[in-house]
């Protein structure tokens, strides 16, 4: 084989800015994409449970238990919003989806208190909705009020967050979305490229010029390069401005890591368009592709609560890594070597996936 | 100097159980336009496939600018130009950037690439439309854009899938003048077409049927050498004429043209006109015969019904 002509791999990514200026649709889609899903992400998908709607029934009524439910209040969980007189009223409150938490506080509380008997009291939870039962088992670390200061009673454990002490789930997510939303527009694009000649009969003749595959390859994922690169600012601007999400390591670190990512994500998109055999193929795998991505890569769900299996089969897609390097990077203030682990990996993608795509592009039509 | 531009050798394709290509042999002189001449699906598409290199044969080869098409297709594909059946060129850019695109991906010399897309788009006709998209242009603005886009880098040889089945009658004339002046330069063009005058305009054509090379040869030649007389025949009642006729075991074929029919009749009648007229009488037709010389479509007629079709 001859080496790759730079000329020609640069025919095709002007070719290809050529394609991309005349199409308003994926040229819409280039900032479209990332600035609607961070807004949606960012505020109609809220994982702050906050003003659990609570009733109270209060049995003991002593200055201990009136103390314990205003401090269940102040920690902002519940807000109490219905009045309940016992116990079954509360359960068919939360059955009734009045009231999500109920509190409820036995006559002998201050006996099973003063004989450390637990529970002394208990909150009642509508756990049909997970997020709701975390959230109310925060209020499990309240301690019990005493008139004493010095005899305060540790119910459980001492909650101490670092990164995120507010618990805004924008400065969860925002950093993950950059991975989420290229993952998505990046593989899209680049999975049409090559069945777009196809279908449309340009590739008969493309075949039929000295052009190489490689140069081909290359030249057509230059242009989305670029693109990534627009579309992560815009998201990151946009985490900035409108929710104060901090990045606390370096740009360069961040932009670089973000390359890479890139990279990989490309060569996926690729590999897709040399297995379709038609435009609409090529969306139905990248969706295929996408998905498995989104929920098992620890975007929606703690990577930590998976099963093996499903981990294993994680670590192979680059979103995985990059949701890693990016948290890292943005909010913990890492660095690219401390990252090394989850850098790799990409590379490796890269590679395997451009030499894949490359080999399985045959200039032939049988 | 090689004599032929393109030889092959009981060259075959098939695609699963279907011959598209079966056993061709042929020896196309350089500096000639060579007609491939047949029915739809007769193999024209994937014979000239094989012959750039874009399809394997699956069995047999052929040498093609003296190259070996098993061998190094990629070495051929830098020295030939392939205008698709289909318009191939992108219909979301310009005129220009086509041309500029095509150059670059054949590396043009840098200093050259600007005259060479220029004497192209004037010797064309496009340069009033080289800002314009190739996707709004004419049938006829089509083919000369992408005749303008495979001959950008001078090949020795063309390639030409039904290039003219999209375009008017003043455009097709035109465009054989354009072939004329390759070929006074030295070029190889093979063409494929449906249309007789087209094929009587080629230096050589070869007509395939259902895969097999069933004739060739010059059309003068070819239709000189018809191996049947044709007969027209003139007649008022001219649909009754051609059921009495086209039942006649001597009878190839019977092709109406308006108020005439054009009768093919096997050699082995001594005196065709008498034989029919005689036929006619008892059935009471009345009818004008008289024998003429054959064209082109006769000969296409008797290369493609000589073989016994399956029904």
């Amino acid at each position: 084989m001859k080496r790759p002509s730079a000329a020609r791999i640069l025919a095709i990514a002007r070719k290809e800015f050529f394609h991309l200026r005349r199409d308003r649709l994926t040229g819409g889609m280039v900032a479209g994409i990332p600035i609607v899903m961070t807004l949606l992400f960012g505020y109609a998908i809220n994982n702050d449970v906050r003003h659990l709607n609570t009733a109270v029934v209060d049995e003991a009524n002593t200055s201990t238990t009136r103390a314990l439910i205003r401090d269940a209040a102040a920690s902002q969980v519940v807000r109490y919003t219905k009045q309940a007189t016992n116990v079954h009223e509360l359960e068919q409150m939360i059955a009734a989806a009045k009231i999500s938490t109920g509190l409820y506080i036995p006559a002998d509380f201050e006996e099973r208190l003063a004989q450390g008997r637990k529970p002394y009291a208990q909150l009642l939870v509508d756990d049909s909705d997970p997020t709701i039962l975390s959230a109310a088992r925060g209020l499990t670390a309240l301690p019990v009020p005493t008139a004493s200061a010095g005899k305060r009673q540790q119910t459980s454990l001492e909650v101490r967050p670092l990164y995120n002490p507010e618990r805004r789930s924008a400065v969860f997510i925002v950093p993950g979305l950059c991975g989420v939303i290229l993952t998505l527009t990046m593989v899209l694009f680049t999975s049409i490229a090559i069945v777009r000649e196809r279908e449309r009969g340009n590739l008969e003749l493309l075949i039929t010029t000295p052009v190489q595959s490689l140069e081909l390859m290359i030249g057509k994922i230059i242009p989305y390069i670029l693109i990534g690169y627009v579309q992560i600012s815009l998201i990151v601007l946009l985490g900035l401005i409108l929710f104060d999400v901090p990045l606390r390591g370096s740009w360069s670190d961040f932009y670089a890591s973000a390359g890479v990512f890139v990279l990989s994500i490309l060569t996926l998109g690729l590999l897709i368009s040399t297995a379709a055999a038609t435009q609409f193929q090529a969306f139905q795998m990248t969706f295929m592709t996408f998905l498995p991505q989104l929920l098992l890569s620890g975007f929606m769900f703690p990577f930590e609560g998976m099963p093996q299996a499903a981990q294993y089969l994680a670590e192979i897609f680059p979103l995985t890594h990059f949701l890693r390097i990016v948290r890292g990077v943005v909010l913990r203030d890492a660095s690219l070597s401390m990252m090394a682990a989850d850098i790799w990996p990409l590379f490796a993608f890269f590679a395997v996936g451009m030499a894949v795509a490359t080999l399985r592009f045959r200039k032939r039509l049988d | 100097m090689e004599t032929f531009a393109i030889e092959t050798r009981e060259l075959t394709r098939c695609f699963g159980d279907l011959v598209a290509v079966d056993h061709v042999n042929l020896k196309i002189p350089a500096g000639s336009i060579y007609g491939f001449i047949g029915p739809n699906g007769c193999g024209k598409s994937t014979t000239i496939r094989m012959l750039c290199g874009l399809l394997l044969p699956s069995d047999g080869g052929a040498t093609v600018l003296g190259i070996d098409v098993l061998r190094d297709p990629e070495a051929i594909k830098s020295k030939i130009g392939y205008m698709t059946q289909r318009f191939s060129l992108y219909q979301d850019l310009t005129v220009r950037e086509n041309l500029q695109f095509l150059s670059e991906i054949h590396r043009l010399p840098r200093v050259n690439r600007r005259a060479r897309i220029q004497a192209q788009l004037e010797r064309f006709g496009l340069q009033d439309r080289e800002r314009q998209l190739a996707g709004t242009l004419s049938g006829g603005q089509r083919q000369r854009l992408a005749l303008a886009a495979v001959t950008l880098h001078e090949p020795k040889l063309l390639f030409l899938d039904e290039p003219t089945s999209a375009v008017d009658p003043e455009s097709r004339r035109e465009f054989w003048e354009f072939l004329f002046d390759m070929v006074d330069q030295g070029t190889t063009v093979l063409v494929t077409t449906h249309f007789m005058d087209e094929a009587e305009r080629c230096h050589l054509i070869a007509i395939l049927d259902r895969g097999a090379l069933v004739a060739e040869g010059s059309p003068k030649t070819l239709m000189a050498e018809l191996p049947a007389t044709v007969v027209e025949v003139e007649s008022e009642v001219v649909r009754p004429v051609r059921q009495a006729l086209i039942a006649l075991d001597p009878v190839i074929d019977v092709a109406q043209l308006g108020s005439r029919l054009h009768v093919l009749v096997r050699p082995e009648v001594s005196q065709p006109e008498m034989f029919l007229g005689n036929v006619l009488a008892r059935k009471e037709l009345q009818a004008e015969l008289r024998t003429v010389t054959p064209n082109l479509e006769d000969v296409f007629v008797m290369a493609t019904t000589g073989r016994a079709r399956p029904s």
